[in-house]
């Protein structure tokens, strides 16, 4: 069997500000010492570690893959924030992954048609590009009340709040580098 | 945000979940803790067995209820009504932490003297202009004394134009005495907001309302703490921003911020609700809470944008450093001091983009094309059938997502489709649906709930033509890039510019290769331009062009190049310091400086958390200081001084221009400076009993030009009965992740309306039985589930009876149903422009709609 610890432990060569010991009475033994030794359910593959991609209390997982196909999803239980644990949601996670309902092509319908059309992947992102770009350059607002603003207004962009940090930061640089204004995610207050 | 943000300096939760087992008391208002963020309430649970007390105020009666100490049931959309009357029960019988309030808020300002209260105004406050609907805060400001200006030359620009904008230090009273301080004026505004008024606004029994006040106060001392939790049921309302801020006061008055245990956890819906506002994907902010340039106001060019934007007496005076390294990352060599660092590429706001307006403006015809990742707006948006009829109004949309989500059918399977009242031909949206990765096929970090950002690793290929959305986006980039490079126009400069080199750090064991990650990273957490070097921490940003950095906020999670903390996985039983990485400066509990006294030392032995180390003059404890390491407690603010000069050794709240949590909100807010109960523009009753002329919010945003966009507006005979919307355990959001998953749809095969037995039976209705739900906005159809967790309520005298229904359905997908959205109104508050889906009204009729579609 893996011994999971061995890699899916991290730790970078910098540690927290605070002295961490059993100061004051407060328990900071580490959490893998306190569980009682949770067996992962597949022993055969490889596992990497994850996070719950759907509320945000961030349980950490474990995902095995064999032969490039995922085959369980887990709470990890080194975890502090889950110990292990996953709600009915994080544990359907495998279905997310593995799921025949899940379109492997790219669907065009074009205006006013009844029915959708497979597309190549590279038509689709050409052609999205080249709308982007024939928009923009129809619509554009230099300057508006004798200011410089510098606007697309022909653009939106509604993101979702279950997307990666490192999309949010590249999309929101790519939209105001075309001068986009309209974007949007889930997030509110 | 600005809800904790204005009281406290940052808009995030301030704790963690795990920080909960050691409170005393916890309060979940606005929350179903147990159903909605399962895992995390093991923490409440930890606390409840350790003898905490758990209070779950709520609506409906639901599993968290059933798992707390008490359940005190109170009609949707008065939360402020209710912890107005906890603040007045705090002030009126002593109860509040009196030497945290004189130290660590600003009770004791003194208000200008045309400042007015609702108490005065009938309901609202003074600077009111009923034709914009708009507020003119300028009375709300602090009186100050006269501006001591330092001496010598500026060291830079933060500091040059931070002096430019220096103001006195308001005036105090710490006797709290002065009619005119904050303390007296909130006495006076919540005076009438009494266990009697509760009783009669939201149908809490006194002794209810008694019982919650007398355990939260009693357990919020020196030697004891109360956590409060909230989510969407504080923040979807037309006043949610004031809702959080009532808590926010309230946690204040009582000395909880700050300290183990204290706190308000802010418990987000998404994964990554909180990194995706950081690092931002909101119209109106940039990375890190910088703000948006707008039109409209002084942001002509960089340096009036700074000066504007400056406040010169906070952690925040060093926002030039910030603002100028994110235009140096995302701009390269191509910005210089010469041309402003390329700042006027960014577009200035024109107006309100939020959401609401976003769609506006499709159905207008304004927006021409709109690009949905990730969000599926056609059943999830308020009024979404108004949705559909803006997309249905686009020339051409993108929609990424790992299923064919209604957003993508809605041409060919809405219920307006279906019915004939539209036809699919008719429609002249060009459709692109992009089949999206899930979650396990790319790599990436989530910031979660407390502000903690985790890594996970790809474990596999995604199948087919599956693409991650950081692979759309860069590769779009790119051929954005490659359109444009020919340009010479001065408009393109921004496009052309842009920083835009992210290519994979190939990984063999993939076919796939995802944009790097390690770049990225790198780019948000920030280096030295001349050495490429990744930055340590956000003081080591400049504001002369020599450090890039998209989002200091962020800056410490990559310290070194081979370091990347968010993937730390070394837990401990307490704060887990070495898992994962907590912005800022992986602190975990924010504003800690506050769980010592003024002089440094811990408020008890038992809540013992950061304090101050004599022998070693530094901050030290459990956790990493949210305070300058080595000021220590009485150092005394510099006259003159800007930034963290301008604080003293004992100012917790770092971010805010006085160092102290904004009980009153002088400036920030749309709507207010202290939360006032207004009924939502749905509502049973048919007056605002606080202040019978002002019924409704006056700043509250109502569409009521869309197309069936009205609202019921009090006491609509039409519309008699109370309905909140919300989520189940089993689903998520509008179901796009989770109704075509097996076994969730079996778990939770189907849309119900959740009714008391006693409406039931006035209805006629059994259980399982059909009902038609009907608002002006839509009418859809569900089966009854008659339950007692439904209980009808006595407001004004009659028995108010409020329905309960989950959002998650819609026309795709292996389990479907009606949209419950399209009953709800696209209404908002005036901050964050956030709807009002959890108090709304609605009539119920047995039986079903013909066909099954409205
Ligand atoms: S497993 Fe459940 S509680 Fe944990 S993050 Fe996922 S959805 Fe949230």
């Amino acid at each position: 069997m893996i011994t999971r610890r061995d890699f899916l432990k991290r730790t970078g060569a910098v540690t927290a500000g605070a002295t961490i010991a059993a100061v004051g009475g407060i328990n900071v033994k580490p959490v893998q010492a306190q569980i009682t030794k949770i067996k992962l359910q597949v022993k055969e593959g490889r596992q990497v570690p994850s996070v719950c991609p759907y509320c945000s209390v961030g349980c950490g997982m474990i995902i095995t893959e064999s032969e490039g196909k995922i085959t369980n999803i887990e709470g990890n239980p080194d975890s502090p924030i889950n110990l292990g644990s996953l709600c009915p949601k994080g544990a359907a996670a495998l279905q997310l992954a593995v799921n025949d309902e899940r379109p492997e092509k790219v669907l065009y319908r074009a205006p006013h048609s009844t029915s959708w059309e497979e597309k190549p992947l590279d038509w689709a992102m050409e052609r999205i590009a080249q709308k982007i770009k024939e928009d923009r350059d129809n619509s554009f607002i230099e300057t508006q009340d004798g200011k410089l603003v510098n606007v697309n207004p022909a653009l939106a962009s509604l993101g979702g709040s279950t997307l990666e940090n490192e999309w949010n930061y590249l999309h929101a640089k790519l939209m105001r580098g075309l001068g986009v204004v309209n974007v949007e995610n889930h997030a509110r207050i | 945000m600005p809800g904790l943000g204005t009281s406290y300096g940052r808009g995030g939760a301030t704790s963690s979940a795990r920080d909960l087992q050691d409170a005393d008391c916890i309060v979940i208002m606005g929350s179903n803790f147990a159903e909605n963020h399962p895992v995390g309430f093991r923490f409440v649970l930890r606390a409840r067995d350790k003898g905490a007390k758990v209070l779950h105020i709520d609506p409906r009666f639901t599993r968290t209820s059933a798992m707390s100490s008490d359940y005190v049931p109170m009609r949707s959309g008065t939360d402020i009504v209710f912890l107005g009357a906890l603040i007045n029960y705090a002030l009126q019988n002593d109860k509040y932490f009196k030497e945290y309030v004189v130290n660590y808020t600003n009770a004791p300002f003194i208000i200008k003297e045309e400042y007015q209260d609702t108490e005065d105004l009938e309901g609202i406050f003074s600077g009111f202009d009923p034709e914009k609907k708009t507020y003119d805060n300028s009375s709300w400001a602090y009186e100050r004394e006269e501006v001591v200006l330092p001496e010598g030359e500026p060291a830079n620009l933060s500091e040059r134009l931070a002096r430019e904008k220096l103001v006195g230090r308001p005036k105090r009273d710490e006797t709290l005495q002065h009619p005119r301080s904050v303390f007296q004026l909130m006495k006076k505004h919540y005076a009438r907001y009494t266990p009697e008024m509760v009783e009669e606004i939201c149908g809490t029994s006194k002794e209810e309302f008694l019982m919650v006040a007398e355990t939260v106060t009693a357990n919020s001392t020196p030697e004891r703490t109360t956590t409060f939790c909230y989510a969407m049921g504080w923040t979807q309302h037309t006043y949610g921003v004031q809702t959080i801020r009532a808590g926010a006061i309230l946690q204040g008055l009582l000395g909880n911020m700050g300290r183990p245990g204290g706190g308000i956890l802010a418990l987000r819906g998404h994964a990554n609700v909180q990194g995706a506002t950081d690092l931002s994907t909101l119209w109106n902010s940039l990375p890190g809470y910088l703000d948006m340039p707008a039109k409209a106001r002084e942001h002509d060019t960089l340096e009036d944008f700074l000066r504007a934007q400056m406040r010169p007496t906070s952690f925040w005076q060093n926002y030039p450093k910030y603002l100028i390294s994110l235009l140096k990352a995302w701009y390269g060599d191509a910005a210089t001091a010469a041309n402003d660092f390329g700042y006027d590429a960014i577009p200035k706001t024109l107006g309100n983009h939020s959401h609401y307006k976003m769609f506006e403006d499709a159905y207008n015809g304004v927006i021409k094309g709109m690009m949905v990742i990730g969000q599926n707006p056609a059943v999830g948006g308020q009024n979404a059938s108004f949705h559909r009829k803006a997309l249905a109004n686009l020339d051409w949309l993108v929609v990424k997502d790992p299923f064919l989500i209604e957003t993508a059918t809605f041409w060919y399977e809405a219920p307006e489709v279906k019915n004939g009242t539209v036809k699919a031909e008719d429609i002249g949206t060009e459709v692109f649906y992009l089949p999206s990765t899930v979650f396990a096929e790319t790599e990436g970090s989530f910031t979660n709930t407390s502000r903690l950002l985790q890594t996970k690793e790809k474990a596999a290929d995604p199948p087919g033509d599956c693409r991650s959305d950081l692979w759309f986006t860069y590769e779009l980039g790119k051929k954005l890039k490659d359109l444009y490079k020919d340009s010479t126009a001065k408009r393109d400069w921004g496009i052309k510019n842009l920083t835009w080199d992210y290519e994979p750090d190939v990984n063999p064991r993939f076919k796939i290769q995802e944009p790097s990650e390690h770049k990225i990273i790198k780019e948000i957490n920030g280096y030295d331009i001349a050495t490429g070097a990744p930055l340590p921490g956000f003081g080591d940003l400049q504001d002369d062009g020599s450090t890039a950095c998209g989002c200091w906020i962020y800056t410490g999670v990559l310290p070194e190049e081979t370091v990347n903390r968010a993937a730390n996985r070394e837990g401990d039983d307490y704060q887990y310091l070495n898992w994962g990485f907590a912005w800022p400066a992986n602190r975990r509990n924010l504003y800690n400086r506050a769980s010592a006294r003024p002089d440094g030392k811990p408020w008890s032995e038992r809540k013992k958390y950061i304090w101050w180390d004599e022998a070693e003059q530094k901050w030290t404890g459990f956790d990493v200081p949210d305070f300058a390491a080595t000021k220590a407690p009485d150092t005394p603010a510099v006259p003159g001084g800007v930034g963290l000069a301008a604080q003293s050794g004992k100012d917790p709240f770092l971010m805010l221009p006085d160092g102290v949590i904004q009980l009153f909100a002088p400036a920030g807010l749309a709507d207010g400076p202290l939360p006032t109960h207004y009924e939502p523009p749905d509502t049973p009753v048919s007056t605002n009993l606080l202040y019978p002329n002002q019924t409704f919010s006056p700043t509250a945003v109502i569409f009521d030009h869309l197309p069936n966009n009205k609202v019921h507006g009090a006491n609509n005979s039409d519309y008699p009965f109370v309905i909140t919307t919300y989520r189940v355990t089993e689903h998520h959001l509008s179901g796009a992740m989770t109704r075509w998953l097996p076994w969730l749809a079996e778990l939770m095969p189907e849309l119900f309306l959740e009714i008391s037995p006693e409406l039931a039976s006035e209805l006629g209705v059994q259980n399982k039985d059909y009902v038609t739900v009907e608002t002006a906005r839509g009418k859809i159809e569900a089966k009854a589930l008659v339950t007692k967790r439904m209980r009808p309520l006595k407001v004004e005298g009659k028995m108010v009876h409020t329905v309960g229904m989950p959002i998650h359905w819609g026309y795709s997908g292996i389990s479907t149903g009606s949209v419950p959205n399209d009953l709800s109104a696209i209404v908002a508050d005036p901050n964050v422009f956030i709807h009002s889906s959890k108090a709304f009204t609605c009539n119920v009729k047995k039986g079903r709609l013909p066909g099954g579609v409205a």
